[in-house]
């Protein structure tokens, strides 16, 4: 028997597709190799409302090398009807369609696609390309769009009302204590490393293989076919390896729909990549105002909470957010309740970004808290301990599970909180002003219906499949670690694949459910090999498992065994020469089922966890360093502590960047984003990030999700922002209620 | 409203051919005999002539630092020079890195640290974390976080890319 190092669910192996990552050798969507294949650049508008009068083209046709140059004028057919380009996510309103009339509904919008033999001469020619526009009044600066604000009539089926409970007027007009503050977060873009691109591969008989980044490929082959005129069997899209996401790429992007028009009528292989700066001419995290309303005794218990919020849209799209309702669900309080809308403006739609509406909402809300606990004199951890509600304070749903108590307690532990002295200012080291700062995350645990399919070969190799993205999440990682758990096998007899519209079904990747669906796929489709594999077994010479039942089998090391036998059992490979069979396969699907939605009905499902902060503040020039970060989460079973570790420590990075760098500037004269680009938005960078520590609590949940996963992508980020926000208070007394805190913001406090 | 143009006369060489130039790369060891147009930037060769795509593009404006390679050893963003310009140098890509099978040890460490999510910073990183070394500045973590800044990693991999290049940095004989 071979002595094989545990592999299985709850060991911190590395990623199997480290190799692939680490040599180069993972191909991205912009990679792959295409016969007699056409560049595409795209030309974007220069306004940001109006139309487009007139094209010339002459002199980027001249240009040597030059095919073709698409534009409304000359597109090649596509459907009529709105609900034709509705993606997973439904938005409601009217989908962007690239190249479909002369109407600019944004700057930056596709407006020409450049198609050449190279890069370079399809780049060049498209500057070449001159437009002529008549323009619009147009606004896109978010304090004039609330004056538009309203809450959609249809809204979009993710989005939850905040529910009132008691008279939160009332209570707060009554109460000790009282807090009325307006909190902002500037605009942000997802800016994944790598680029959107779309590499169509035209096969000339009616099928196109598509090489996209998007966090789910059958949502964009759907797309694809019903707004492209393609049979859905005829549209085969991949997304092996996908630079990173963040929400960027749920739904499809416009250089999709732009390779895909090119590749029709140019009857060619296309490849269009968007340069950085188009990065911020799509998906971006919508800008928020949120006024927050709290009441409390002097104790510091809350007696009202109430939140008005608006976050930014676009004017064709309702995108929605859920800001004020986390607050809401979280603390214990008689009275609660809140309000809120969306303001258009001429940008391209707002989309989901990395925890959409808790990171901007609960981040938020955690500032407001913290200033509370200052009215209080309480310490903000205990006065969070005060407030505590062990239920979903909203809907008044017990949870499946909620660890968010031992997290505080133990992240406390780890940061040293308790040698917290709590006046501000009152901590320093050498000549720089010292804070610590807590705040608390909250998300949702998600389950979606997802299928897989495991094959065994009659070498003892596996093969597990589906059709979910890995964007960075380790998914690779987690469907080969659940299928080593369930068939006894190790990872080199491994293999997992994704990220192709042929495997069995999955939804796009977010919201923090890869894991828990495809990892219970992958454990049912395995479990159903392992009952074939019994069955075989009865054919066995000497029949070993005699009266057993599948029950009393396990699977270990590459045997089939019964449960607690000293004895190795018999190798599955032996099991597969006696079927007689080359493989043994299954396909399964895992959804929550009937008991499962009843106890979504039942039950709230959500992770927490306690963010603990230090910052260092050089007072001569409002420098901020964030010096040591504990986040300590609590989400249910971890499947694989290292890359669980990962995706906390890229959510942590990313609530940073919210607190000091990340904000997309409105030029609002020409209605566009003035710093487009990595020079000038900023994203922290390595010497910006100091030390982080990650605490998974303790937290079984078998009711949560078939595994008792609850999904870590967007947990990292939410409330991390606030514990930054709240340890520059404790540090230097200066309170700053909008994000990003910049050095003129601190600045302007000092006058 | 006003109309808006975009007035842009033809420019007079813009249906003039591209001359193409020789140059001689050599790339990971191999010498590689090549006809490349000016406009080429070193970047857009290897993804796009040599298909060596593991090095990437995250901006093509020097900002991001995912297309590091080493030229002569000193790391460069190879979306800021032209091709042309590096005429008789050795390139070595990340493709170049491993002997055969065997990992280079930053690869390793890459790997045991988990410094990658997404992985399309991960090439540049490696790249840069070697030109890092060659370099002979760094000693401590801070000098690590400090020079390895021109690579950005959206993923937020840094503490876990510091802990990689910490191992192969210590590791290594003392200059
Ligand atoms: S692609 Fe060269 S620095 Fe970003
Ligand atoms: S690993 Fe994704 S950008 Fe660094």
């Amino acid at each position: 028997m071979g002595n094989q190092m545990k592999v299985g669910i709850g060991t911190a192996i590395s990623r199997v597709d480290g190799r692939e990552k680490v040599t180069g050798a993972a191909r991205y969507a912009a990679e792959y190799v295409v016969p007699d294949m056409l560049y595409g650049v795209i030309v974007s508008s220069a306004i940001a409302k109006g139309s487009i009068t007139a094209i010339d083209e002459d002199a980027a046709r001249s240009v040597p090398g030059i095919v073709e140059i698409l534009s409304h004028k000359n597109r090649p057919g596509e459907a009529w009807f709105d609900r034709s380009y509705k993606d997973e996510l439904n938005i409601p309103g009217t989908p962007f369609k690239a190249l479909h009339d002369s109407t600019i509904l944004f700057s930056g919008q596709p407006v020409a696609v450049v198609l050449g033999k190279t890069f370079e001469a399809a780049r060049y020619a498209a500057s070449l390309v001159a437009i002529t526009y008549q323009e619009e009044a147009h606004n896109i600066d978010f304090a004039v769009s609330l004056a538009e604000k309203f809450l959609p009539k249809k809204k979009r089926n993710t989005y939850h009302p905040p529910k009132t409970r008691g008279e939160p007027d009332k209570a707060f007009d009554a109460a000790a204590l009282q807090l009325h503050e307006e909190y902002h977060l500037a605009t942000e873009h997802h800016n994944p490393m790598e680029m959107h691109a779309s590499t169509v591969e035209w096969h000339g008989d009616g099928r196109i293989t598509v090489y996209d980044k998007t966090q789910g490929s059958q949502g964009v082959q759907a797309y694809i076919a019903s707004g492209f005129g393609f049979s859905k069997k005829d549209v085969r899209v991949v997304n092996a390896y996908v630079g990173g996401g963040f929400g960027s790429g749920l739904r499809p992007q416009y250089q999709t729909q732009l390779a895909v028009l090119a590749a029709k009528k140019t009857k060619r292989s296309v490849r269009v990549v968007m340069t950085r700066q188009q990065m911020f001419t799509h998906a971006h995290r919508p800008e928020c105002t949120y006024s927050i309303k709290l009441g409390a005794e002097t104790t510091g218990m809350f007696t009202s909470i109430y939140g008005d919020a608006t976050t930014s849209t676009s004017r064709f799209e309702n995108n929605m957010e859920d800001i004020v309702t986390w607050g809401m669900m979280n603390y214990a309080s008689p009275n609660a309740g809140g309000e809120y809308t969306v303001a258009p403006r001429d940008t391209y739609t707002s989309a989901d970004m990395r925890a959409p509406g808790a990171a901007t909402g609960m981040t938020l809300f955690e500032i407001a808290v913290d200033e509370m606990a200052y009215k209080a004199k309480v310490d903000p951890l205990e006065f969070r301990t005060i407030n505590y509600s062990e239920i979903d304070a909203m809907n008044e749903l017990p949870f499946t599970s909620k660890a968010l108590r031992e997290a505080y307690r133990e992240g406390a532990k780890a940061f040293g909180w308790s040698r917290r002295t709590p006046e501000p200012r009152s901590m320093t080291d050498g000549r720089e002003l010292v804070g610590w700062g807590v705040a608390t995350g909250m998300w949702d645990a998600q389950f979606s219906k997802t299928s897989a399919s495991a094959k065994l070969s009659a070498n003892g190799h596996l093969e597990v499949a589906c059709a979910t993205s890995d964007i960075g999440t380790g998914t690779y990682t987690v469907m080969t670690q659940v299928a080593a758990d369930t068939l006894g096998l190790s990872i080199t007899q491994i293999t997992a694949k994704l990220g192709d519209s042929d495997l069995p079904t999955a939804p796009v990747e977010g919201g923090s459910w890869g894991a828990a669906s495809s990892g219970a796929a992958v454990q049912l489709a395995c479990q159903a090999v392992g009952k074939k594999l019994f069955k075989a077994a009865k054919g066995l010479e000497g029949d070993p498992f005699g009266a057993a039942n599948f029950d009393d089998v396990e699977f270990v090391d590459g045997h089939m065994k019964l449960k607690g036998s000293d004895v190795a059992g018999v190798p599955l490979t032996t099991i597969m020469r006696s079927s007689g069979e080359n493989s043994i396969e299954a396909e399964e699907t895992a959804s929550s089922g009937i008991s499962g939605m009843i106890s979504m009905m039942k039950k709230a499902r959500n992770t927490h966890s306690a963010v603990f902060v230090e910052v260092k503040v050089d007072e001569d020039l409002n420098v901020v360093r964030v010096t040591r970060v504990v986040n300590a989460v609590a989400a249910g079973r971890i499947i694989n502590p290292k890359t669980a570790r990962s995706q906390i420590l890229g959510g942590v990075v990313m609530g940073i960047g919210m607190a000091l760098h990340e904000e997309t500037f409105a030029d609002v004269k020409l209605g566009r984003w003035m710093n487009h680009d990595y020079a000038e938005y900023h994203v922290p960078a390595n010497a910006d990030i100091y030390d982080i520590e990650v605490l998974f609590v303790d937290e079984p949940d078998p009711e949560v999700t078939p595994l008792g996963v609850k999904g870590l992508g967007e947990i990292g980020i939410v409330g991390t922002a606030a514990a930054v926000a709240n340890a520059i208070y404790h540090a230097t007394g200066k309170r700053v209620r909008s994000l990003p805190i910049t050095i003129d913001k601190l600045l302007e406090l000092e006058k | 409203m006003p109309t808006l143009t975009a007035s842009r006369p033809l420019p007079a060489e813009a249906s003039r051919p591209i001359d193409t130039i020789p140059i001689t790369l050599t790339v990971n060891g191999s010498v590689r005999r090549l006809q490349v147009e000016p406009w080429t930037t070193l970047l857009d060769l290897l993804r796009d002539k040599l298909d060596l795509t593991g090095t990437k593009k995250g901006c093509d404006h020097g900002q991001c630092g995912a297309c590091t390679v080493l030229i002569d050893g000193r790391r460069i963003n190879s979306c800021l020079t032209l091709a042309v310009v590096r005429d008789g140098c050795a390139i070595t890509t990340i493709e170049g890195m491993a002997t055969g099978a065997d990992l280079h040890p930053l690869q390793a460490a890459f790997i045991e640290h988990d410094a990658f999510q997404c992985g399309y910073c991960t090439p540049g990183q490696i790249c840069s974390a070697q030109g890092l070394i060659n370099e002979g500045r760094a000693t401590s973590r801070d000098d690590v976080r400090e020079l390895m800044s021109g690579n950005l990693c959206r993923c937020g991999a840094y503490t876990n890319i510091t802990d990689a290049v910490m191992d192969v940095l210590q590791a290594e004989p003392a200059r």
